[in-house]
């Protein structure tokens, strides 16, 4: 049978309807598959082939242990609703067998959709009708079509009742629209509802584009959500507002407005601008000319803001950072200035470099930024530049917020590398010494984007600081975390290279790089993970004797042959692998392998005597530990699983002669 | 054409046919429409209410000596509450847009998720904002809490931004330019006060007499929300003269942020100083209505 769901609301909030459809697309329809769709007005189930009928169920219910006796067994069948004679036996038990009949699925759904459409997780939700403990939702229901096989699935929440009739476009459709399964996606058409989002999507793209703007992913996206009906007019602005930075002007248009720029040339703005709209047109040019009167009052705003910072240099607005609160518990921003300034000066950054720290978060007092808060640091660094600033200083303001994302871009300069990195680390430390540190999804500081900021800086602009002269602790343990998820996720390293590398010490994060990248290479070749599992196992029964290393090696306890030959291996290894290139180390590492394999096969390290034991016991040691400053070999997992167990591996050596 | 007027008696027309009282502006300094006790208190409580006023709202920060086109110092909301919210109560807010001469059938109307939090009041509620041809022109919120109480009857709060509206539907590019009544303009009426209080509020109201003032009025609300509890005529007790209380003090805290006097750790004390007397104040209101 056909199943169709729709769930009328107020305007859903864009960002949140993708979300939604995933969840309703787990719901239960007895084995046929839900199709989801949504406009900001409508959540929308729809699916082929549901049945009419659960199946019938064999259901075996124990009872009483047939010690308790016949009277026990009677109360059971009682209770149960059946005969004595009904009962079976079955062991120790009496148990009782039936068959339930399968029930109506439209019964099934009219009991079950209520708490399947309340039970959608929303960011934020609120009541509208019963107070308090109304009914929860994203906004008000308020309608709902339900059908199944073209009949009403009968249920009802807060007041609204389901139905068979759907709305169209607020201005331009119906309010009633009677539909079936087979009719509803044509009848919403009819009234200027486009169902599909794809379909939306692919609209918007191709008209944007079709009007001379670059389709932005991210407000394409926003826009699909936004618009039952979209349709793209374009506008134009006074040529003279192009005076104005670009950054400024598309900010207003993306951020404010949901308009996409239009360029005349690459990086060149044009004086237009592409709205979508959430109707079907604007013969008369009503809409574009709204539209660009809000612009141009935008624009002038901008401008009017421009002009009037210029009063005061950023310069003369450093004590004003005392009336900014940078966090409750960590004062103004002018007293953070004054330690990131402090701090790119230990990190050895140059004048202009301590300058840009000086004047960074100035424009938070201009009324361009207050306006359009997007814009910090961009807007300083605009500023600096017009008021005569070295350019380096400028560009560092400007780029010190970057990066804004694990994809985006690093700074460009050496100072505003050292300015980023400075201001975030200075977040990091005060917030970790208020006790502001991250939980579970609670991150209000964005402290886990200000880490990552770091980390990606580091490594990306190859800054030699070692992790521990930055942090100690518990950020510290904070920014390893971000440090192994960054080589992990952005960097596609697997994670058992990161975790070796890192067990064997994080120094700068250049140096921890360039072991990771020399283990990825060696880790293919031939010799390389049958070593890491030898290295396990070495580290495994160092364990289990509780060796601790008290004697250098004797040579004289050597026994000629494997051991002695792993020795004299070990030595040249090590000989060739100093001053070598961290790749050429570990293949010099690896070739250590067929030794290794021979001492095991051939040499009982358990050794009767104490002296041979431990002298052993010296050799593995030093070979772990001469070979373990690159990585942690045993943190590698290996395909040979065989010597994980060092209870294992050590017997084994046992049961052999030496 | 309609005049500034002529929209504001349309707008006036169209709630007071919904069944709302009219009120007039609320006759202390506020810095909006929700502020008022006609909203601010009536939301709290079992009984139903339709309210709709203009509001005049002084936000001192905001001025600037009558030279920015769009920017005011004392910009005038019309607020509608309606509680409980109806069912078709968005419809009938597009209603009162065409009522004032707007065809919806040939604009672009967005909702646009915008949820409202007041910290000073101890309020908040989810709504949006609504976009006509990507103008900003109203401010609609489901209010769930106010004055740190959660509501009984959820209400819905539309607030108009008169002089925006009113400067699209006349189609002039200054606030200034609004046509207020036949051969007046808005700048006749009040670019003066803009000015003037710009100049007052920025450069020339006294930082120390307000501070005093925000403690004579604080003290003063403090005193009275102390009494209520051994009142034993409760349905006597001032609750609306204390509310008066709170909004000098919170008018008071926003000229002394215009004249920069607030510095940062004062800051969140004094928004917390005033909360507490915005909150003990509702609960008042609400044990009044059980």
């Amino acid at each position: 049978m056909n199943f169709l769901l729709e769930i009328g609301t107020e305007e859903i909030p864009h960002w949140m309807i993708p979300g939604a459809l995933k969840q309703l697309a787990t719901i239960n329809l007895f084995g046929a598959t839900p199709q989801v769709d949504a406009t900001p007005r409508r959540l929308v189930v729809r699916a082929i082939g549901v049945p009419e009928r659960t199946p019938d169920e064999a259901q075996v219910i124990k009872g009483p242990p047939l010690s308790a006796g016949d009277r026990a067994a009677a109360g059971f069948a009682k209770k149960q609703g059946v005969e004595l004679s009904a009962m079976t036996k079955m062991g120790d038990y009496y148990e009782l067998r039936k068959q339930v009949p399968g029930r109506a699925v439209r019964d099934i759904l009219a009991e079950t959709l209520p708490a399947t459409i309340l039970g959608i997780q929303w960011p934020k939700t609120m009541y509208w009708t019963g107070g308090k403990t109304g009914p929860r939702f994203i906004r008000p229901i308020r309608w709902m079509v339900a059908l199944l096989a073209e009949e009403i699935i009968p249920f009802e929440i807060a007041g609204v009742k389901s139905g068979n009739a759907t709305r169209g476009h607020r201005k331009l459709g119906s309010s009633a629209i009677p539909v079936t399964f087979a009719s509803y996606e044509g009848e919403l058409r009819k009234n200027f509802v486009m169902l599909s989002a794809d379909e939306r999507r692919e609209k918007i793209v191709t008209q944007i584009t079709r009007l001379g703007a670059k389709p932005d992913a991210g407000l394409v996206e926003t826009l699909t959500f936004i618009a039952e009906y979209p349709t793209a007019i374009r506008g134009d602005f006074d040529p003279a507002f192009l005076e104005l930075p670009a950054e400024v002007l598309t900010t207003v248009m993306r951020h404010h407005q949901k308009y996409f720029s239009v360029e005349s040339a690459p990086g060149k703005l044009a004086p237009h601008f592409v709205a979508v709209m959430n109707t079907n047109g604007d013969p008369e040019g009503l809409v574009k000319r709204g539209n660009e009167r809000v612009l141009k009052a935008r624009f002038n705003d901008a401008r009017f803001f421009w002009d009037v910072d210029q009063h005061k240099k950023l310069i003369d607005r450093v004590p004003d950072l005392g009336n900014v609160t940078f966090q409750a518990k960590l004062g103004s921003y002018l007293e953070k200035t004054n330690r990131v300034v402090a701090l790119v000066d230990e990190l050895g950054g140059n004048a202009h470099a301590q300058r840009a720290a000086l004047l960074a978060k100035c424009d938070l007092t201009t009324e361009m930024v207050k306006e359009f808060t997007d814009l910090q640091g961009v807007v300083g660094g605009l500023y600096a530049r017009h008021q005569g600033e070295p350019e380096a200083v400028a560009k560092a303001i400007y780029e010190h917020y970057q990066p804004l994302s694990m994809d985006g871009e690093i700074p460009a300069t050496h100072e505003g590398r050292l300015v980023a990195l400075a201001d975030k680390l200075d977040t990091l430390r005060g917030c970790f010494a208020v006790g502001l540190v991250p939980t579970g999804s609670k991150d209000p500081f964005a402290l886990r984007r200000a880490a990552q900021g770091v980390v990606k800086i580091l490594v990306e602009a190859k800054l030699d600081y070692k992790l521990d002269d930055l942090a100690t602790g518990e950020l510290r343990e904070f920014l390893l975390d971000r440090i192994k998820y960054y080589f992990r996720e952005i960097r596609a390293f697997k994670y058992d290279e990161v975790n070796a590398v890192l067990a064997s010490g994080c120094g700068s994060l250049t140096d921890v790089e360039a072991r990771l990248s020399a283990l990825a290479a060696v880790r293919p070749t031939e010799n390389f993970e049958p070593l890491a599992a030898s290295f396990k196992r070495i580290q495994n029964i160092l364990k289990q004797a509780e060796f601790q290393p008290r004697d250098v090696l004797d040579q004289e306890l050597l026994e000629d042959g494997p051991e002695r030959d792993l020795y004299t291996e070990f030595v040249r290894v090590r000989d060739a692998a100093r001053g070598e290139s961290y790749q050429r180390a570990l293949e010099q590492v690896a070739s250590l392998r067929p030794r290794v394999d021979t001492f095991f096969d051939k040499v009982l390290v358990n050794a009767k005597v104490e002296r041979v034991r431990n002298n052993r016991l010296t050799l593995l040691h030093n070979l772990l530990t001469e070979f373990s400053t690159i990585a942690d070999f045993s943190e590698i997992v290996t395909s040979h699983q065989t010597v994980h167990n060092a209870e294992t591996a050590v017997r084994s050596g046992d049961q052999k002669s030496s | 054409m309609d005049s500034f007027q002529q929209t504001l008696f349309k707008l006036k027309r169209y709630w007071d046919e919904r069944g709302a009282v009219i009120q007039e502006p609320y006759d202390v300094e506020v810095g909006a429409g929700t502020m008022c006790p006609e909203t601010f208190l009536r939301v709290l409580g079992p009984k139903p209410y339709r309210v709709a006023y203009v509001q005049p709202s002084r936000r001192p920060a905001d001025g600037r000596y009558g030279e920015n086109p769009n920017r005011l110092y004392k910009h005038q909301q019309l607020q509608v509450i309606l509680k409980p919210s109806p069912d078709d109560i968005l419809d009938q807010y597009l209603g009162s847009l065409e009522a004032i001469g707007i065809d919806l059938s040939k604009h672009d109307i967005k909702f646009e998720e915008d949820n409202w939090e007041s910290p000073t009041l101890g309020a908040w509620g989810i709504g949006w904002q609504v976009m006509l041809d990507g103008l900003e022109i109203t401010q609609f919120t489901y209010f769930q809490q106010c004055g740190g109480i959660d509501l009984d009857l959820v209400p819905a709060e539309i607030t108009y931004g008169l002089e925006r509206l009113v400067a699209f539907l006349q189609g002039v590019e200054s606030v200034y330019d609004i046509t207020w009544t036949k051969g007046v303009k808005y700048a006749d009426v009040r670019l003066a006060d803009e000015l003037q209080f710009s100049v007052y509020n920025f450069e020339m109201a006294n930082v120390d007499r307000l501070w005093r003032l925000l403690s004579e009025y604080e003290a003063e609300c403090k005193e009275l929300l102390a009494k209520y509890q051994d009142y034993t005529d409760k349905q006597r007790f001032p609750v609306l003269a204390t509310y008066d209380q709170v909004l000098k003090c919170s008018h008071l805290f926003n000229l002394l942020d215009a004249r920069g006097a607030i510095s940062v750790t004062e800051r969140v004390g004094v928004i917390k100083r005033v909360r507490d007397l915005a909150v003990g104040t509702a609960k008042i209101w609400a044990d009044q209505q059980a």
